[in-house]
């Protein structure tokens, strides 16, 4: 069970799910290199957000293999095993814990030993102080550090998600729609951050915004009731006739 | 050392309710004791033991407000945790009566007698050692709620689903505790009692010994929470009570966070009942009664929830409430006027009688920055 099957960091096939007979993933495909970045574009409804449920634990997939690292079968595991075996996940809302500040937030999620009794007796570390000093600096929230995460702004709140992201550093992170109601100088900021992290990270990035996605400039997957449509750079995806009929209706 | 460390643990309000109960520590034995009955200083027994019952439904409080504050678990089971800690003690104190009973049987108490039960039956065994039984005074309801909890966690009953299987829980133990063939006394409960550990229980000695011990696990209590609530756990606590599918894709195990915190109340609010027992002189199934549970909850609320010391000082603001109430004229109406309390306190002070103090004080200094500004403008 822990030879790698494949080579692939993410690997999924065959994989199907539906909820009250409607099929939100249909028999989808999908692979991701070691060290890659990925866009994943679709109409609404094209699966986009199901697709992360599976892949992180939330949604149990009816049929299909779902492998993480060549072996890990992540079917049979739950949200927090899935979690520490470093898959990262940012929602499409912003979700940050409210009451607690901004440093607290990147602390909670730093790669740590997350059992009951260790977290109750952790004692606060040089080294984890400069950790969380250097992400404050990457999104850019130094000055905010003793914020309550309630108070910072949507765009704020983004970034922060993704620091928390950083702080656990994942070996896969999977990104929705992180660019959603921000300004177009917001925007531009984060795909910047984006690309910093795939240095050395592995991402999937769902989105709608186009100019963002060009912005990336990685291979692009386009999903359609719940399948792949088609696979490429996003020039060559943009230019197929049967993706342009999905978004533009017949 | 580990003074110094408990008070890096506070703040303010932590000290200062620390201060109180050592207060109270030196001051109510003092005036009971010492000061002559005819002072009008003096501080009656009676008094001394209506104080410690309050002081009791003050822990009780705290182990609610730890889950329900912090954690986000409305358990409205609470009072169950509180009546078999009472329990455990209860038998205890029935073993302690021996010969002296009504029958005067060496080993049974009198309602088995009166059963006409031969034997003590297995679970009474070993209640007649002290030790034992302050370990079944946290081991009871502590098993009861790892056990709940293990199962209702782990299939993720949150929510008003969770409020209504504690409810359950609760009632469904009253309805055991009636019955006679329960081994508890039934309705009439364990009652009668003549020694704890060797001092009457009834002396003024005594009560007062036990109101000072009740003080002092009030405070313990109060530094194990608060230690929780400031480390790096108590962090995950607030996050799952505000973000629980987060937490969980963060890689925390939120439903053993839950546990171990449900647990550890259930333990707190157990050691209440033991305290409370030899103070008030009873126990009945009736202390397992929904509604006792739920009126936890109404404490919590008016004190403030997730201040812990909110929580407390809600407990005997209420409990004194209702003793000044439901002995005069307006006796029948201290249940619409407790019901009344809640429904103010929800609207009008979400955050309870501290959050309300803290806020105004926020804002007090607040304008007070304003003004300081405002007046130093013309000078510029």
């Amino acid at each position: 069970m822990n030879l790698p099957v494949t080579s692939f960091l993410l690997y999924l096939d065959g994989v199907s799910v539906a909820f009250d007979g409607f099929r939100a993933i249909n028999s989808l495909a999908l692979t991701i290199l070691p060290g890659e970045m990925r866009a994943i574009i679709g109409p609404n409804g094209a699966g986009k957000t199901t697709m992360m449920d599976i892949i992180t634990g939330k949604t149990k997939p009816d049929t299909g293999d779902v492998l993480f690292n060549g072996s890990v079968d992540l079917t049979r595991l739950d949200e927090a095993a899935i979690a520490n075996l470093g898959i990262g996940r940012k929602f499409q809302k912003p979700t940050v814990f409210e009451m607690h500040t901004v440093e607290d937030n990147l602390r909670l999620a730093l790669k740590a030993d997350r059992r009951v009794f260790s977290t109750l007796f952790w004692k606060d570390s040089e080294s984890e102080r400069g950790k969380i000093n250097r992400i404050l600096a990457t999104i850019r929230l130094e000055h905010l550090r003793d914020a309550s995460a309630a108070n910072l702004s949507h765009g704020q709140k983004q970034w922060l998600e993704i620091g928390m992201l950083l702080a656990q550093d994942p070996k896969l992170l999977l990104v929705d729609e992180p660019v959603a109601g921000m300004t177009d100088a917001e925007t531009e900021a984060t795909a910047h951050l984006l690309k910093e992290i795939a240095k050395d990270h592995s991402v999937i990035v769902v989105e709608h915004d186009m100019a963002f996605v060009r912005e990336l400039g990685v291979k692009v997957t386009v999903l359609h009731e719940g399948s792949v449509l088609a696979e490429g750079p996003l020039d060559t995806v943009s230019a197929d006739p049967r993706v342009i009929e999905v978004y533009l209706g017949r | 050392m580990i003074t110094q460390a408990i008070l890096a643990r506070l703040d303010l309000r932590g000290r200062l309710f620390l201060g109180a109960i050592l207060a109270a520590l030196v001051l109510v034995p003092v005036l009971n004791l010492v000061v002559p009955a005819g002072s009008p200083f003096h501080v009656p027994t009676w008094l001394v033991s209506l104080l410690g019952k309050y002081l009791c439904y003050a822990i009780l409080a705290l182990a609610l407000d730890l889950v329900w504050g912090y954690c986000g678990i409305l358990s409205l089971g609470h009072g169950a945790f509180f009546a078999l800690g009472g329990y455990a003690m209860g038998m205890y104190l029935m073993r302690q009566i021996g010969t002296r009973g009504v029958y005067g049987h060496p080993v049974l108490p009198d309602f088995m007698v009166f059963l006409n039960w031969k034997e003590l039956p297995w679970f009474w065994y070993g209640f007649d050692m002290f030790p034992f039984a302050l370990l079944m005074v946290f081991l009871a309801p502590g098993i009861l709620a790892f056990v709940f909890g293990w199962f209702a966690f782990r299939s993720r009953v949150t929510g008003v689903y969770l409020s209504i299987i504690t409810q359950a829980l609760t009632y469904a133990l009253m309805l055991a505790f009636f019955r006679n063939d329960m081994g508890f006394g039934g309705n009439n409960g364990l009652t009668d009692f003549k020694d704890i550990v060797g001092f009457p229980v009834q002396a003024q000695g005594t009560r007062v010994a036990l109101f000072a011990l009740t003080l002092i696990a009030l405070a313990g209590s109060y530094i194990l929470a608060r230690a929780i609530v400031t480390s790096k756990a108590g962090k995950v606590l607030v996050a799952v009570r505000d973000a629980e599918s987060r937490t969980r894709f963060l890689g925390f195990r939120v439903e053993r966070y839950k546990l171990f915190v449900f647990t550890l109340s259930a333990m707190m609010a157990g050691l209440a009942g033991a305290l409370y027992v030899p103070q008030v002189g009873i126990i009945n199934p009736s202390e397992f009664a929904p509604g006792n549970s739920i009126e936890v909850v109404i404490w919590v609320a008016v004190g403030g929830r997730g201040t812990l010391v909110g929580a407390a000082i809600g407990a005997i603001l209420v409990n004194f409430a209702k003793t000044t109430f439901t002995t005069g004229a307006l006796a029948p109406y201290w249940l619409f006027a407790l019901g009344g309390l809640f429904v103010l306190t929800t609207l009008y002070m979400p955050k309870g009688v501290i959050g309300t103090y803290a806020e105004w004080r926020e804002k007090r200094r607040e304008r007070a920055t304003l003004a300081a500004h405002a007046a130093s403008k013309p000078a510029e």
